[in-house]
């Protein structure tokens, strides 16, 4: 019974994963890529990580994977904003669809 | 009866990989790229801890960890250097 809800779980998590890099591959622009490649890989290898707690049931492979968990939470938003902020001041464009800028709005109302 | 069901998450995951790499060769700009290589260490997490899961050793389960922290740092200091800036600004 715990297989088969471990192995749905991480099935869910290859979907997400691959919802996410079919993303990065057809969006438009470095910023959707990044927003929609971001999240969705990110909640993809968190399901993925619980379905192997939940797959292998021995306490340090648990603690690994909650420990693995928390880091990938932690630091794949931030290293999504730095490079969003390092596209931006580097001056790539936006999409020509795009209807605003914000952070351009605010750099410019400030110098 | 499991083990065909995880060789589907291993070929879904190739294909995630398979993708990322070929955002790496073709993205038009540094950022494109350096969001590829982001993508690619967080789907390869994934791909060790479903690993050390299948086959039951334990160790790979470090090497995911280790994995997302370069990861990590690797994409800080691209970042970093895209910006234009130093590491300590």
């Amino acid at each position: 019974m715990s297989n088969a809800i471990g192995i749905a779980i991480l099935g869910i998590g290859v979907l997400f994963n691959l919802m996410g890099c079919i993303g990065l591959i057809r969006l438009p622009d470095v910023y959707n890529r990044l927003q929609a490649a971001t999240k969705c890989v990110t909640l993809g290898t968190c399901l993925i990580l619980i379905g192997a707690c939940i797959l292998s049931g021995s306490v340090p492979t648990v603690l690994k994977c909650v420990i693995c968990i928390i880091f990938v939470l932690i630091t794949s938003p931030t290293a999504a904003h730095a490079l969003a902020r390092g596209a931006h001041t580097m001056g790539v464009k936006l999409w020509e669809k795009s209807v605003i800028d914000q952070y351009e709005e605010e750099k410019g109302s400030q110098s | 009866m499991p083990e065909i069901l995880f060789n589907l998450v291993y070929i879904g995951l190739l294909i995630c990989c398979a993708m990322c790499l070929y955002r790496v060769g073709r993205g038009p700009t540094a950022p494109d790229r350096t969001v590829a290589i982001d993508i690619l260490g967080i789907v390869v997490v994934g791909f060790a801890a479903v690993l050390a899961v299948q086959t039951g050793k334990e160790y790979l389960l470090n090497v995911a960890i280790a994995w997302a922290l370069l990861s990590f740092i690797g994409t800080i200091a691209l970042a970093k250097h895209l910006e234009g800036k130093g590491f300590d600004e």
